[in-house]
């Protein structure tokens, strides 16, 4: 099967994401969605390297899942913490600041 | 032994050897700066989780200052040692490229770290709690603001002294950044620097609320832009079977040797170029705040703790700016034709939409952010220069803005009332009568952002706009000095406040800082007018600097 129908489906799950991010008003939702636009890079480096019978791909995807994991660290802390002294995880609702 | 061997060489034999994995070599002279930086700030782990509390705050900034000076230390020995120029090469297999750029940023960098870390470490300016000094970081960040958790700890003295390695981890980031050569360092130094940012950003003792309001927002954001960077990532992978910068050029050129079927395929295919090279740019337009991605950089810059935001203002520009450069420079020259009308867009409408919106703030810290925006669209006119004088301007307007930009917002962590820093521009009504010293020094910080002659901001402003015209954007100049009068109109009407205006009955005090943040702001100071009254000096360190290894 040709690796290029991989590429269709990463650029595919990427717009997915990237629409979610833009739609969705949950700050867990937005970062699921930023996951998935992360795990269509994955798909997308791992069929260019299928395509070009390198590695550097392969070794790139598991660069991005190291990445991923640090950022769910760092993220999930601050939408805790923020859902801790507000109960609302809503991106609307944050706008103590104006203009 | 022996008879057996024979034996089953009759039957066997001797495939070719498999190949060795080469083990990598890696200079670790010439990353000496980052990996002290990267070390101490793993120290500095190690002292949160071993030395008891009132013990750790002396020794964190002992450490910070030392690590970042010795990597600073590092740095001039290399460019003394002929690393910025003759012996500019690629180091550490193809990942690192230490050359003039990058070891002029990273040294701009390291200064500008040295005395934020100042302006962090700062424990005179918030009253005394329960017979404690306290910094401008929260007590305690997981406990919920004004619960009894956070009580608790503000009684009890804590204080965040973790903001130390933080801030050293983001260094170690933004001294990769620049001089990533290949596009797998760049995304992981974006990281690297980015995500410390969002923490540090969520810290603040005062307004907590504002503060992780901020996180949120930058964290979500940034990790938008970061994805959008990786697949662009991705797509110029597909595109040239290669993540080397060199490797990237030369494709673009077409002046690969070694043609494999997959690669003729895929080098045709313009659109995994185009789209991949804008999505990359995009990424790194949203670091430095360009206009249609700076939505972020208001509300950051004024909910994160002050002397955060002076950090993340100044030395993340000059990261992301020479990370941009060496992107243009290095990777994609060959198809200037095709970024070069989009990067004067991207720079006219910074330059006037961070000019006029800034008109109409009444913050300081908002007005400072809109600020930033204007001067990332100065800054992107020397970039869009593609000259060799282009390069060296861009380089002298980092090293002078940073300057300005952290001393500015140290001054901010000086006007205070009783609800924290009094940023409100009515409340800075007749400084100037109350406390004359401190307003001239911002006046000084806001002539130098207008660009007022004998200051940094002329001499940097100058050398840009002269490369952007004799590199044929002599329309961009036009818009520039447009957009620059408009924001000279804000920054006096500033001035005007603080020294033509009555003082009100209760406007803020000046708190008076300890040495650290009077260094801070005396080194402001001081870089503000040197740079400005004799920049030759610095501005053919530049020019010398200005050479990108490829």
């Amino acid at each position: 099967m040709s690796p290029v129908y991989y590429l269709y489906l990463a650029a595919l799950l990427f717009t997915i994401g990237a629409a979610g991010v833009l739609i969705r008003r949950n700050a867990i939702i937005l970062f699921m969605c930023v996951e998935l636009m992360l795990n269509a890079c994955n798909l997308a480096f791992v069929a260019f390297s299928r395509l070009h019978g390198n590695l550097d791909g392969q070794i790139i995807a598991f660069f991005t899942m190291v990445v991923a994991a640090a950022e769910v660290v760092v993220g999930l802390a601050i939408i805790v913490t923020v859902f801790r002294s507000r109960h609302s995880a809503s991106v609307d609702d944050a706008s103590l600041m104006k203009l | 032994m022996t008879h057996a061997a024979t034996v089953h060489s009759l039957w066997t034999t001797a495939a070719a050897a498999p190949d060795k994995i080469p083990s990598p070599h890696i200079e670790y002279g010439q990353l000496s700066p980052t990996l002290i930086v990267i070390g101490a700030a793993i120290v500095g782990v190690l002292i949160e989780a071993g030395l008891p509390r009132r013990r750790r705050y002396a020794a964190q900034l002992f450490l910070s200052v030392v690590a970042l000076a010795a990597a600073f230390a590092a740095v001039v020995g290399l460019a003394v040692g002929d690393y910025g120029t003759g012996k500019a090469h690629v180091a550490a297999m193809g990942a690192i490229a230490v050359d003039g750029p990058s070891l002029f940023l990273q040294g701009t960098i390291l200064l500008v770290a040295l005395v934020a870390v100042f302006t962090f470490a700062e424990r005179r300016l918030d009253p005394v709690v329960h017979g404690n000094r306290v910094d401008s970081f929260a007590a305690q960040a997981a406990a919920v603001p004004g619960g009894e958790a956070e009580k608790a700890a503000v009684k009890a003295g804590f204080t965040t002294t973790e903001v130390f390695p933080l801030v050293l981890f983001a260094v170690g980031g933004m001294l990769v950044f620049p001089s990533a050569n290949d596009l797998l360092t760049l995304f992981v130094a974006l990281e690297v620097f980015s995500l410390p940012l969002y923490v540090l950003c969520a810290l603040a003792r005062r307004h907590r609320m504002l503060s992780q309001e901020s996180a949120v927002k930058y964290f979500l954001l940034g990790a938008f832009s970061s994805a959008f960077l990786l697949f662009g990532i991705a797509l110029l992978y597909g595109y040239a079977g290669t993540v080397g910068y060199a490797g990237i050029a030369d494709v673009v050129d077409g002046q690969v040797r070694n043609v494999t079927p997959a690669l003729a395929g895929t080098m045709g295919n313009d659109a995994l170029l185009l789209i991949g090279g804008a999505m990359v740019l995009m990424g790194l337009l949203f670091k430095i705040g360009a206009v249609p991605f700076h939505m972020w950089t208001p509300d950051v810059y004024q909910g994160a703790p002050t002397p955060v935001t002076g950090f993340m203002a100044a030395a993340t520009k000059v990261a992301a700016f020479g990370a941009l450069l060496r992107l243009l420079y290095v990777v994609l020259p060959g198809l200037r034709w095709d970024w070069r009308p989009v990067m004067w867009g991207v720079a006219i409408v910074t330059m006037l939409g961070g000019a006029i919106v800034a008109v109409t703030q009444t913050d300081v810290k908002r007005l400072l952010a809109y600020s930033s925006i204007a001067h990332a669209g100065f800054i992107l006119a020397g970039v869009i220069a593609t000259t060799p004088d282009g390069i060296s301007s861009v380089l002298f307007y980092l090293a002078a803005y940073s300057f300005v930009t952290l001393g500015a917002f140290a001054v901010v962590t000086l006007v205070r009332d009783a609800g924290g820093e009094a940023t409100h521009l009515s409340k800075w009504a007749g400084l100037g009568r109350r406390s004359p010293l401190v307003a001239a020094v911002f006046a000084v910080f806001l002539l130098a952002f207008a660009g007022i002659p004998l200051t940094s901001g002329f001499a940097g402003k100058f050398a840009v706009f002269k490369a952007a015209a004799d590199g044929g954007a002599g329309a961009l100049v036009v818009v520039g000095v447009i957009s620059s009068a408009i924001a000279a109109f804000f920054y006096i009407r500033v001035i005007v406040l603080m020294f033509f205006s009555e003082p009100r009955t209760d406007g803020p005090s000046v708190a008076v800082p300890s040495a650290l943040t009077s260094s801070a702001i005396a080194i402001g100071v001081a870089v503000t007018l040197v740079l400005g009254v004799a920049p030759q000096y610095f501005l053919d360190l530049a020019s010398q600097a200005g050479v990108f290894v490829r």
